[in-house]
């Protein structure tokens, strides 16, 4: 029975493990071209960003629309330490790692001032303060000085072999999603959904609510620095432009159609949304390309409503896949099963209630009527 | 120099002001961030842009713009908001944005992305203290003003603008007493789009340029006039709004500066937020325990 | 004075002018049942909210086992050992039963593993995590609610909510367990079953401190009761007598 419940745990390794050794032998064996090499580049790169940007939003409970800023930091950073290294090191994969751990930890230095605000923060506000930190990031960037980081014309970064890159790029993804799942099922993953739950019960029971809000967004901010710098790779050459408010919808949106706080969902949502843009780039042109604009959109309005409309909860209930599937199998629950239940948060949670958007600090002493 | 700043700062403050008083009224009554607000001022450009050069008739076209994104304001509203009362505000803030994508994609996909020219005309300019003053600017801060004085009446005055009140306090106690939540809803997406399209209609003077971004950063600069003057509050919108402007305007004529115009506006964002999120006119609420 | 375990000594708290809580005094000893009565509005929330540090005292102190937590940060009382239920239930609506008393098992010291350990899954981290669950079944257990431990939160009865919320504040091994209205909303047979399980804490050593308006609950439940009105204490001492007390009388009835 331990097996029994334990197997579901595994299945995003085992996805991400066959398609990383799948794709590595087909690469020794030089049967990829490099086109594909680039959209499997692209695919693990996607799916650091959404399980990143599902921590905050799936479990944490908060909107980030600057998760483009920090993965912009990542590439720059992490791409002008591999120009500077690339004389030392050669191009080898000592620059790459190097490169790699420079862009994430300033990432994540990043995430952390963007945590304070966090702190006081909430809802709306938040989001437009995430917003705001991505773009001063890009205005930063596009503004800087053409000698440290190209200026407009953006920066170049060293080629890194293309048959090796995309190896890396799956072991940083599947390291990202140990770490990440194994947060969240611990006691501190708990905590972290707990402070999404109802932020005034975790406080009674002695969560440091401040220490998770930090750390959520430090892990975050450290891994979507990560996908940065390997996006500097990928491309050569990177422009500030890329990472504009954009991009962060974009990846909003494939946290959104893999389910709030849902990791398998979200790397499937990942892959089937970069595949598609690479596909649709070569089919759409001109004016066309726009079409997946308005998929993208809608994607993000329907799924958000069939997921959290009240009025639809009974056939939500009823036609999950869930309950389907236990329709077909006649299977019925066992009662004495320890159930885990991480699956089970594709609805937003109702965290932040009306009145409390425009709430800070329960602590700070302001004008408050007695309440009995 | 220095007054030919200010009047620019204050003409695109008026701007800012006119769509962060719609802002401001949906936040107030819906409780919700209309992401798509900048996008309805950009459709509504468009609007302005089809009937003109249909008509030739500025004035024509702005009505007919303002009516079209009434229903729109209306019509998004019903689709994208009202499904979602009732759960999460981050639910609801995630359908905005989708909605304000889907607005600009769909614009790009029937007009091109190439920029269309919106000639209204130019409004002649007069001189005050020994200064040239386009009427444009004029006239919106003008249109600005008398539209915060009105709406402030009509809301402190009206039957409707009291039901409005109430509903912003307490929705739930206001469909108590028989109010219509969903038509005061609906009426305050309509009146706030209403603003938007009058807003794109000042735009379009200033810059006849139009493409589907129009909204966008605007969009955004409002909703930091709104918070600088205080969420909800409507002379709080003008404030703010006014304020923004001028700093834009003064930001953009230092040299040294100027790239980091908006990095500086949303810096004042960020810490107006953290120092005194209730803005300059806001009150604040609290959480009950 | 060892065996006291709450003391509130001289404590106000005001907001802008208005004077919720003034020169409130309390003295709770080790297993006592003691109970703060008095009309709405009178204040017993906000003495709530003070011992647990969600708001701060304007002025006075109050002592758990002798030590001053006045001001203090609510993580830093919650470990030190005061906890609480809330008056309108808040649960972890989205999680299962099981998990909300975990979440309340977080910050015990024999379940300390550290981020560290879990991503990696140390020893440790299984070892705790087997221990934490089995804690939760037990506490579970105790207040009734074993076989719907796989059921979301927010499904529950709200009888069986305000268990829950029982046994989450359990989960942090409280010397002091403060019930904000723990049978509002309750049915008698239920409000039967949850005398019976305050009893059992009781028995525990856990002293209880709770704010309840049906006076027989208060009357069959505690030894000593405190009636707060308009911020003031109205009387205090053994149960029956303040009860009986005229004023106290006068203060519930409106006379």
């Amino acid at each position: 029975m331990m097996k029994n419940i334990k197997w579901k745990h595994y299945v995003n390794y085992i996805i991400v493990g066959i398609a990383t050794i799948i794709f590595t032998i087909l690469s020794l064996t030089s049967s990829l071209s490099s086109s594909s090499l680039y959209a499997l580049e692209k695919i693990a790169i996607a799916i650091i960003l959404t399980v990143s940007l599902s921590l905050v939003v799936g479990f944490l409970g908060e909107l980030s629309l600057g998760h483009a800023g920090f993965m912009c930091i990542g590439a720059y950073l992490g791409g002008k330490a591999a120009v500077l290294l690339e004389p030392v090191f050669g191009n080898t994969i000592m620059t790459l790692l190097i490169a790699l751990i420079i862009g994430a930890l300033i990432a994540a230095l990043f995430g952390f001032v963007i945590g304070l605000p966090a702190l006081r923060l909430k809802g709306d506000y938040l989001a437009i303060v995430t917003l705001a930190f991505g773009e001063i990031t890009r205005s930063l960037f596009m503004n800087s000085d053409p000698e440290l980081f190209g200026g407009t014309l953006g920066l170049e970064t060293p080629r890194f072999d293309r048959n090796y890159l995309f190896i890396i790029a799956f072991i940083i993804l599947f390291i990202c999603l140990i770490i990440i799942q194994n947060i969240i099922r611990s006691k501190h993953g708990r905590a972290i959904t707990a402070i999404r739950d109802n932020e005034i019960a975790a406080r009674s029971i002695g969560i440091n609510v401040t220490k998770y809000k930090l750390m959520v967004f430090i892990i975050a901010a450290f891994f979507a620095g990560m996908a940065g710098v390997l996006y500097s790779f990928s491309n050569y050459t990177i422009q500030s432009s890329t990472f504009d408010y954009n991009y962060s919808i974009e990846i909003l949106v494939m946290v959104v159609l893999g389910g709030m706080g849902n990791i398998t969902g979200s790397i499937l949502s990942a892959t089937f949304l970069t595949i598609l843009d690479i596909r649709l780039q070569t089919i759409l042109t001109g004016d066309m390309a726009v079409l997946q604009d308005v998929f993208r959109s809608l994607i993000l309005i329907v799924f958000i409503i069939y997921n959290n409309a009240e009025r639809l909860r009974p056939f939500r209930e009823k036609y999950n896949l869930k309950s389907v599937w236990q329709r077909i199998t006649m299977k019925k629950k066992d009662p004495n099963k320890d159930q885990d239940d991480e699956h089970k948060w594709d609805r937003v949670p109702t965290k932040i209630k009306m009145d409390e958007i425009l709430t800070l600090n329960v602590n700070s002493q302001e004008k408050e009527d007695k309440d009995d | 120099m220095f007054f030919e700043t200010l009047i620019n700062g204050l003409s695109s403050g008026g701007t800012y002001a006119m769509i962060a008083l719609g802002y401001t009224m949906v936040y107030g009554i819906a409780k919700m961030l209309n992401f798509a607000h900048g996008d309805i001022i950009m459709v509504s450009a468009y609007v302005l842009f089809v009937m003109i050069s249909l008509t030739g008739q500025p004035l024509i076209a702005l009505i007919i713009s303002i009516i079209f994104s009434m229903i729109l304001g209306v019509v998004i509203e019903k689709l994208a908001y009202k499904p979602l009362r009732g759960s999460s505000p981050l639910a609801v803030l995630i359908s905005a944005i989708g909605m304000s994508y889907l607005l600009q994609s769909l614009v790009q996909m029937i007009f091109g992305t190439a920029p269309k020219m919106v000639v209204i005309g130019d409004l002649g300019s007069i001189t005050m203290f020994g200064v040239r003053i386009p009427v444009y600017i004029l006239l919106t801060l003008v249109c600005t003003f008398l539209i915060m004085v009105l709406l402030s009446i009509y809301i402190k005055y009206s039957k409707v603008g009291r039901a409005m009140i109430a509903v912003s306090d307490n929705r739930d106690a206001a469909m108590l007493m028989g109010i219509d939540v969903n038509k005061i809803i609906a009426l305050t997406f309509a009146i706030g789009s209403a603003l938007a399209a009058v807003a794109g209609f000042f735009m379009m003077i200033k810059s006849p340029s139009l493409t589907n971004t129009l909204g966008a950063m605007p969009g955004i600069k409002a909703f930091t006039a709104a918070v600088i003057g205080g969420i909800g509050s409507i002379p709080g919108a003008m404030v703010g709004g006014i304020l923004l402007g001028v700093i834009e305007a003064f930001s953009f004529r230092m040299p040294m500066i100027a790239p980091y115009t908006d990095a500086i506006e949303f810096l004042i964002l960020i810490i107006i937020l953290l120092v005194k999120p209730s803005g300059l006119l806001g009150k604040m609420k609290r959480e009950k325990v | 004075m060892t065996d006291t375990v709450l003391d509130i000594k001289d404590l106000s708290i005001s907001f802008g002018g208005l004077k919720a809580i003034e020169h409130f005094d309390l003295e709770i000893k080790k297993g006592q049942l003691y109970g703060l009565v008095g009309p709405n509005g009178a204040g017993k929330t906000t003495v709530f909210n003070i011992i647990t540090g969600v708001y701060k005292a304007t002025s006075g102190h109050f002592y758990l086992d002798g030590e001053d937590l006045t001001n203090k940060s609510q993580e830093y009382i919650c470990h030190k050992g005061i906890a609480r239920t809330f008056q309108n239930i808040r649960l972890f609506n989205n999680m299962t039963v099981i998990r909300n008393v975990l979440v309340g098992l977080h910050s015990q010291k024999e379940y300390a593993y550290s981020l560290f350990d879990s991503i990696l899954r140390l020893p440790r981290f299984k070892r705790e995590e087997k221990e934490m669950r089995d804690k939760a079944k037990e506490l579970l257990a105790m207040v009734d609610l074993l076989d719907v431990r796989n059921d979301i939160s927010s499904n529950l009865p709200y009888g069986k909510q305000r268990k829950l919320e029982i046994a989450r504040a359990l989960a942090t091994e409280p010397k002091l367990l403060c019930l904000d209205e723990p049978a509002a909303g309750m049915n008698p047979q239920e409000t039967k079953e949850l005398m019976d399980i305050i009893f059992k804490i009781r028995d525990l050593g856990i002293t209880i401190l709770l704010i309840e308006h049906d006076m027989k609950f208060v009357s069959g439940l505690c030894d000593e009761v405190t009636v707060l009105d308009f911020g003031h204490i109205l009387a205090s001492g053994k149960t029956k007598e303040v009860l009986n007390d005229p004023e106290v009388v006068r203060a519930y009835i409106g006379g």
